[in-house]
């Protein structure tokens, strides 16, 4: 069976509204700040574990897109002399990688049980994003109209509470370098528009497809509508056909997927979505997390005491009231000499 | 910061001493290591990386340094705002360890910043990040040491017998005083909420909405064990008669604080249910250990008034307590840590030790300066009195 694309989507999107992917959040805190709403034309990836060959294309198509070198593990330098991209981890000459779940005899693929799965990481493109809650000085933003998290290395003084705070552990900092800067993935704004992000443009099956959240939301759930085994029309490229133009799908079998979109719902969504074979956490992502935003948590105590910043202006007028009241009883005989007031006194010694 | 001329007096003496020398040698190896932090970047000196981007340069010279300096916070505390004048004759000292405990985490901030050059994008209203904890942290820190060294310019004043300006000081100590209560009872505050955004990955043994009132009762514990330390190491350094009634009584007031930090912190993890946690047999729950054992001991030394006022006791109560802020400290931002995506490790490298310990002498050697060449110390005979 295949499914138009455009015709299903047609349907699917007309109810979806604003409501798509942010998760119906209660607060756990009296303290706590709402989440913020998905941004009204939200981009993203949906990245389908299943699909995903492991070619790591993306991986390269990304240092190119970026300009960044091969990375070399130490142990590996004898015998790799430079041929061979061979990064660990997501770092400030990797913004995308594609890492492997492997487990016994790794006999089947997309299995927790003597299986194994790939995953691809890049930026999530949070809906309320740390990196952009915690900076000081502005340097990491979330477009408010495509929500692609940005970052600029103008503004940004180098205190790395992004690459602390982060829960997706995306924003690195390149520690060797004496000018170093925060690098992460911006989805390739940077690129002419028109041009899809590299790891989508060069992804063969589909696995990484770009398009808007909430459409690509919907495109999840058809795929775990289908039953294991079913032939399901695949797009690639934008699931709308128009950025980077028309591709040709393919037809794939539906897989046994997690009956789950990673993303929807986890720390307040993110704007880009996986499917996946096995169970997220064994991929790496963090499962047992709320369905809002940490920032909500923190900024809810910083706006409570801070607002305006009218209590700090409050207590520090009566502070300097007290100060001025205390230190003109002692005009004449200065602290420190015999005990002068009646609070001083010995009785009770301390507050 | 109170203008008592002639109840302070310049120790006097040699600068010239061993510890002066050995203070000003490890200042000097730090500042070889910082050469090649400079040339090199972060990496080339310090173990932090992409999993443990704070390091020993934060915790350490900033977090901890800073609750160190809370010394001049607490007795501005005491005897301004609860009128408590007869602690006076400890203020200019514990001034002065505040003095510099913040200059030098500004320091050491400079050091740690990774695109230090920016710093001053801080200071743009434009970019200010109202939202941002980290943005609170930064400015209340700044004009904390400039208030810091404000209120300690009568000192420098009295010094040069500029008795006119030290009169003007004198006239608007007040708003100095109340600045200097407020500003740090709102960034030592803020070095707790600093990790609330960091969500599971700080253990639950140390993660909590209450952790801005932590980390402010901790600072004012740290505080006062900081003027109790540094008083008998002066008595006994420069061979002076101890404070020892004065003292006493200000070790009651550290232990009442020691009591209620310690009875915040279970409650809260009891109300979490995180207490299982420091059961597991994991270093996490080992180190937990330490950091309350550090806690209870020294309320135990002090329970006793008579012994409270006695030098050794008074001494290792205040050795235990700062003890037991850094530890709670590093838990909280190092041990109790667990860095998103991958497998990462960090354990501080021997130069980026050597610059938290000459960033220390830098620190020994300024305060010896200060305490022999200006009114920082109470003569001995005016408060026999």
């Amino acid at each position: 069976m295949t499914v138009n694309r455009r015709d299903f989507l047609k349907g699917a999107v007309a109810g979806a509204g604003a409501a798509g992917v942010t998760a119906a959040a209660g607060p756990a805190s009296a303290l706590q700040r709402p989440t913020p709403e998905l941004p009204p034309e939200a981009v993203g990836l949906l990245y389908d574990s299943t699909l995903c060959i492991g070619c790591k294309a993306c991986v390269a198509a990304c240092k190119d897109a970026n300009g960044m070198a091969p990375e070399i593990h130490r142990d590996q330098r004898p015998w790799n002399q430079g041929t061979w991209d061979t990064p660990q981890h997501l770092s400030a000459d990797t913004l995308n990688i594609i890492k492997v779940y492997r487990h016994g005899t790794m006999e089947q693929k997309d299995r927790a049980e003597n299986g194994y799965a790939f995953i691809k990481r890049q930026c999530q493109h949070c809906i309320d994003p740390s990196c952009v809650s915690v900076c000081p000085v502005s340097a990491n933003t979330k477009d408010p109209k495509n929500g692609i998290v940005g970052h600029d290395p103008d503004r940004c003084i180098g205190c790395r509470y992004c690459v602390l705070s982060c829960p997706f552990g995306v924003p690195k900092y390149a520690f060797n370098d004496p000018f170093g800067r925060i690098q992460k993935c911006e989805l390739c704004n940077h690129l002419p528009a028109g041009q899809l992000p590299a790891c989508v443009d060069v992804c063969p099956t589909g696995a990484t497809l770009f398009g808007p959240t909430r459409k690509l939301k919907r495109e999840a759930e058809r795929r775990l509508a289908a039953a294991p085994g079913e032939r399901l029309h695949v797009p690639r490229g934008d699931i709308e056909g128009r950025v980077g133009g028309e591709r040709l799908g393919h037809d794939a079998e539906a897989a046994r997927y997690q009956d789950h979109v990673y993303g929807e719902s986890e720390l307040g969504g993110t704007q880009c979505l996986m499917l996946s074979g096995v169970p997220f956490d064994k991929l790496g992502l963090p499962t047992d997390v709320p369905d809002y935003g940490y920032p909500a948590e923190a900024e809810g105590i910083q706006h409570t005491l801070y607002e305006g910043l009218v209590a700090p202006a409050v207590v520090l007028a009566g502070l300097a009231a007290v100060t001025w009241r205390n230190a003109r009883g002692k005009a004449d005989g200065r602290p420190g000499d015999a005990d002068d007031g009646p609070d001083s006194g010995d009785t009770g010694g301390g507050p | 910061m109170s203008g008592g001329s002639g109840h302070f007096a310049p120790l006097g003496g040699r600068l010239f001493t061993r510890t002066f020398a050995i203070a000003s040698v490890l200042f000097l190896v730090a500042a070889v290591v910082l050469a090649q932090r400079f040339a090199g970047g972060l990496g080339a000196v310090a173990n932090i990386n992409d999993g443990y981007p704070w390091g020993m340069w934060v915790v350490v010279d900033v977090v901890i340094g800073t609750a160190f300096g809370c010394a001049g916070y607490v007795m501005a505390l005491l005897v301004y705002i609860l009128n408590r004048g007869h602690y006076d004759p400890l203020v200019r000292p514990a001034l002065l360890a505040g003095l510099f405990g913040y200059t030098l985490a500004g320091v050491a901030v400079i050091i740690d910043l990774g695109r230090w050059w920016q710093f001053y994008n801080l200071l743009n209203p434009e970019l200010m990040h109202g939202d941002s904890v980290m943005l609170e942290v930064g400015l209340c820190v700044l004009a904390y040491t400039v208030i810091l060294w404000l209120e300690f310019a009568p000192a420098i004043l009295e010094r040069l017998g500029l008795r006119r300006a030290e009169r003007i000081f004198d006239r608007g100590m007040f708003l100095l005083v109340a600045l200097g209560v407020l500003l740090p009872t709102m960034h030592q505050s803020s070095l707790g909420t600093l990790l609330v955004v960091l969500g599971h990955q700080i253990s639950p043994l140390w993660q909590s909405q209450l952790l801005p009132v932590l980390f402010l009762v901790s600072a004012i514990l740290m505080g006062f064990a900081t003027v109790v330390g540094e008083a008998v190491l002066a008595s006994t350094g420069f061979r002076r008669p101890l404070e020892r009634d004065l003292l006493g009584r200000v070790s009651r007031v550290m232990a009442y604080v020691a009591l209620v930090w310690l009875v915040l912190r279970v409650v809260d993890l009891s109300v979490r249910g995180a207490f299982p946690l420091a059961f597991d047999g994991t270093v996490q729950a080992g180190m937990f250990w330490v950091e309350m054992t550090l806690h209870v001991v020294p309320l135990l030394l002090l329970a006793s008034p008579a012994k409270r006022n006695q030098p050794p006791v008074l001494f290792a109560s205040a050795a235990l307590l700062l003890a037991g802020g850094i530890v709670y400290r590093i838990n909280a931002y190092l041990v109790g840590y667990d860095p998103a995506g991958g497998t990462w490790a960090y354990f501080p490298s021997v130069p980026e030790l050597l610059v938290t310990l000459g960033i220390f002498g830098l620190e020994v050697a300024l305060y010896l300066l200060f305490v022999k060449k200006l009114p920082v110390l109470h003569r001995p005979e005016a408060h026999q009195a």
